[in-house]
């Protein structure tokens, strides 16, 4: 029987945010052109349709949501609560399961991750950026199938719903795909900008890394390294190592996910050596080529524990991208040209010699 | 001492004393080389990238003669709006200098309207000048190669009768070192002449690459422009071909680690026809290539391959054992010249506009229509005229010797060159009168107490700057040809025990052992693998690069010599660095990051 509700990553493409949601659409995307993306599969926003069917018959309780006013907090805490419980206490479609189940049977053994794409998320317009959940380290169909309810009931956070309510999204075409991954075990981590975020220079890629799980920088615990590595001649022009003081690791035969300070000696030890820096560079540079335009990626560098790097695979394998998309700040920015052709070209250096030095 | 000893600073010129040992330095120097009191309110850095040791009293001349040529064509000629000319003064045998800018908008708005004329004639017909501008150097060239200096026999020329010249031999003393003081002053006029507009339109694109991409390192930018078939190479050339041909004719076994340029030319000249072969290709590689000084042209004792043949043979036996192995290969230029519009092409498609890319085309044109001067005069001025007129002087030095006014030949260059014209005035007297010329007593104390000087400069430390901290330093020029910035001087304010930094000029990250040339004619000392950590380094440095994994000068910027050639090679460079032979010792294990321009000594 065809699958209605999953299907594998490469499947989808952008064209599909709105069957499969922002971020499974950009990592179906990175697979079709062959860039490195976790083996998963994705769950289609139409298996979170059935389900609301289910949970909020009629959509009487989304209706509620979508009324009420923005600076009503206390009223969207409550209406969002009782909807959030509603999602998770209601069984998924028979259907839904057994698909989740087959796709799960067909990843093989092992730690998954299970992460939100919403239909919404991700759009250049509108990013709702971190505020979908994403569980890391789920055992077993079982975990999976609460994991996934969970995921769509994160999209009636309390943030999520206020940010709605500010501004003016309805709550009628909303709907939510999940990504379901194996789990990495990265050494390192980040996130790369195919542009400089400080400056702008689309001639560099800047990235930012920590030991471990990416979880860390994103969150705010660690000060990551940066790195801006040339994308024409592959030159490192910035480098600055910072002392990270917490890393999050994921133990594939401990407890899961865990937090912990960073051991003294490898602190102050930069993340990626320089080619490896040059390589995800280069990936970026291939993602950034495929969407004509610049990237925010967040990357994952597999390898052993923190602070050795593997030797065991070319630094290519290595590296799984976990995200992408279009770079927002520069690009909302209408620039001037710099200069323009000018009579004659030496009337470029006459005109500069009319300024002071 | 003010309130605020805190705040680091440099000393002022009024504040240096004089180096123990060297307090007669001032009777060497003309009085317009003096600090004045005036001074001490202006800005001056140590110009250690061309004069990196103590001058002696007639290689001032290296310094009076080109700050008079540049500054008259920066300032009387092209009438650059917003610069004068460059001042320098000399403290402890070191020459500084300042540059005197133009503020005030009116001057700078009456200037430019001059400046635009004339300076946009000489780009517009820049191909056809600069093709008349080789032909008079080369004129000049010719010149001074066959500049005599009198014989001054007993009874003068037949000649002076039978043709009735009726001037005598020893006028010819004064006339002829005369037009060699003018060839010189002429050639650097002609040096200058182009210079500043060559070097301007450099920094027209490169500023505008630094705006179109604020975090492009300074070598990718120099990359796009440099030019692959340089004279600056072809010394280097030669020598890989005498390499070759000694392999092809059969005499590459007399090429041995450590063997005499004279013993060699003598065996090869018994050694038949691969003998002859050879030594006839060396005899016109010779002519011009070996006028590669060991220096920049400052010196009269940096002296070229043609007169001091010990450089190029410590470079041939390695050469000649490549050949033998299959190693020696030839500067890919294919490859270099692809890669070079590689770089271009990539960063003009990263603009954001067409526009854009037009203007790029055009500064990006212009540099390389400018560039051919840029790269090139130095080979012609500094190193092949440059050779032959310290040749011309070190004949009138022995001129001086065989009339007993010096004790050597070498000795005239510790007299001023209005000295020299007066001991010449005395053996031109002495040779009329039919007498001893006087000079004897005269001079010859004043050369033994100015070479004792000399070694007592040269343990002297030279500040790297004088004088007030400017707010801001953001001259391009300054900081091309001499890696002087805003962050140089702060480095200089605050150096840190291990780490030197210095301008990042050709990227990668090594380690090795430091081996520390303050001399070029140490450069036989040089060992694989090693760092070179240097002043400064010249074209005739080249073969060391084959041999070394990182260069490191004290002065440079991203186009000096050193940065061009590391980046050839692919070997990581710090230049720039102010003293980095100061505070790394050979032997000593460092970290060179040409990325970020640091140097840190590690072991």
């Amino acid at each position: 029987m065809t699958p209605r509700f999953t299907c594998e990553t490469a499947e989808v493409g952008a064209a599909d945010a709105a069957r499969a949601g922002g971020k499974a659409a950009a990592l179906g995307e990175l697979a079709r052109a062959g860039l490195p993306v976790p083996r998963g599969y994705v769950i289609a926003a139409a298996a979170f349709g059935l389900h609301m069917d289910a949970a909020d018959p009629g959509g009487a309780g989304r209706g509620a949501l979508g009324s009420l006013p923005a600076d009503d907090l206390a009223g969207i805490a409550r209406a969002a609560a009782d909807l959030r419980a509603r999602v998770v206490a209601e069984a998924l479609p028979p259907d839904v399961a057994a698909e989740i189940a087959a796709a799960c049977a067909r990843l093989g053994a092992g730690p998954l991750a299970v992460r939100s794409s919403a239909t919404m998320e991700d759009s250049a317009e509108a990013s709702f950026a971190g505020l979908q959940d994403t569980y890391l380290a789920v055992r077993g169909t079982d975990a999976v199938l609460d994991r996934v309810r969970a995921c769509w009931a994160s999209l009636y956070n309390d943030e999520s719903v206020a940010y709605r309510r500010r501004r003016g999204i309805g709550e009628d075409g909303l709907a939510m795909g999940v990504v379901v991954q194996r789990m990495l075990s990265p050494r390192s981590a980040g996130v790369m900008f195919t542009r400089s975020p400080v400056t702008g220079d689309r001639s560099v890629v800047a990235i930012e890394g920590t030991w471990g799980l990416g979880s860390a920088l994103v969150g705010g615990e660690v000060t990551p390294d940066s790195f801006t590595v040339s994308k024409v001649t592959g030159e490192i022009t910035g480098r600055r190592v910072s002392v990270k003081v917490r890393v999050h690791s994921f133990m594939p035969n401990g407890p899961g996910v865990s937090a912990q300070p960073m051991p003294f000696a490898l602190r102050r030890i930069p993340c990626l050596a320089d080619d490896e820096a040059r390589a995800l560079a280069l990936i970026g540079r291939q993602v950034e080529e495929h969407y004509g335009a610049p990237q925010d990626i967040e990357w994952a560098l597999l390898g052993d524990s923190p602070g050795h790097p593997a030797l065991h695979a070319d630094l290519a394998d290595r590296i799984v991208l976990l995200q992408s998309r279009p770079e927002t700040v520069w690009a909302a920015r209408d620039q001037a040209p710099i200069a323009s052709p000018q009579a004659r070209a030496s009337d470029h250096v006459l005109a500069r010699f009319r300024r002071a030095l | 001492m003010d309130g605020n000893a805190s705040a680091p600073g440099f000393p002022l010129p009024s504040e240096i004393a004089d180096a123990p040992g060297a307090e007669g330095w001032r009777s060497m120097y003309p009085y317009f080389t003096r600090f004045q009191p005036e001074d001490d309110k202006r800005f001056w850095f140590y110009n250690s990238m061309h004069f990196p040791e103590p001058m002696p009293a007639f290689d001032t001349i290296t310094a009076e003669v080109p700050y008079s040529a540049i500054g008259a064509n920066t300032a009387r000629v092209f009438v650059f709006p917003t610069t004068l000319g460059i001042e320098h003064r000399i403290v402890n045998g070191r020459v500084y200098i300042t540059a005197n800018p133009v503020t005030d908008p009116d001057e700078i708005g009456r200037r430019a309207a001059v400046f635009g004329e004339r300076a946009g004639y000489y780009y517009e017909n820049w191909d056809t000048l600069y093709q008349g501008w080789k032909m008079r150097i080369k004129g000049l060239i010719d010149e001074i190669t066959s500049i005599t200096v009198p014989e001054l026999p007993e009874f003068d020329d037949l000649a002076v009768v039978t043709e009735s010249r009726g001037v005598a031999q020893n006028h010819y003393v004064r006339e002829n070192f005369h037009r060699c003081i003018d060839l010189f002053s002429v050639m650097w006029h002609h040096h200058t002449e182009f210079l500043m507009l060559g070097y301007g339109a450099y920094v027209v694109f490169f500023q505008f690459c630094k705006q179109a991409f604020p975090e492009i390192s300074d070598q990718a930018v120099a990359r796009m422009v440099a030019g692959i078939d340089v004279i600056m190479y072809r010394p280097d050339d030669e020598l890989r071909q005498l390499a070759r041909l000694a392999v092809e004719a059969g005499v590459a076994d007399l090429f041995t680690e450590g063997c005499s340029p004279s013993a060699v030319l003598a065996a090869l000249a018994e050694r038949g026809e691969g003998g002859q072969r050879w030594l006839s290709a060396f005899e016109r590689a010779r002519d011009p290539w070996f006028n590669v000084s060991t220096g920049d042209g400052f010196y009269h004792h940096h002296r070229s391959w043609a007169d001091d043949l010990t450089v190029p043979f410590a470079a041939l036996p390695r050469y000649v054992a490549q050949v033998r192995d299959g190693m020696l290969a030839d500067r890919p230029t294919k490859a270099l010249r692809a890669e070079r519009d590689r770089i271009a092409s990539s960063y003009r498609d990263l603009l954001s506009s067409d526009e854009e890319r037009a203007a790029f085309d055009q500064m990006l044109g212009l540099c390389r229509v400018v560039f051919p001067y840029v790269e090139d005069h130095k080979f012609y001025c500094e190193h092949w005229f440059t050779s032959q007129f310290f040749a011309r002087i070190r004949e009138f030095g022995a001129l001086l010797a065989r009339s007993g006014v010096l004790a050597e030949a070498e000795d005239v260059f510790q007299l001023h060159h209005t000295e020299v014209d007066q001991a010449l005035s005395d053996v031109m007297l002495a040779w009329a009168a039919g007498s001893q010329p006087l000079g004897a007593a005269h001079f010859r104390p004043i050369v033994a107490e100015r070479k004792r000087i000399l070694a007592a400069l040269r343990d002297w430390s030279p500040p790297p700057a004088l004088g007030p901290v400017p707010e801001a330093l953001n001259d391009p020029a300054v900081h091309m040809l001499w890696g002087v910035t805003q962050q140089t001087i702060e480095a200089w304010l605050r150096p840190s025990s291990d780490v030197v930094r210095g301008v990042g000029a050709s990227s990668g990250v090594v380690e090795g052992p430091a081996r520390v040339l303050t001399d070029v004619n140490q450069i036989g000392e040089i060992r694989d693998g090693e760092i070179l950590v240097c002043p400064v380094t010249a074209p005739s440095w080249a073969p060391v690069f084959g041999k070394i994994k990182a260069a490191v000068s004290d002065i440079g910027g991203s186009m000096s010599h050193a940065a061009i050639v590391a980046r050839e090679y692919g070997m990581p460079a710090v230049v720039g660095t102010g003293d980095a032979t100061k505070r790394i010792s050979t032997g000593q294990l460092v970290r060179v990051d040409g990325d970020r321009g640091i140097v840190q000594v590690i072991g």
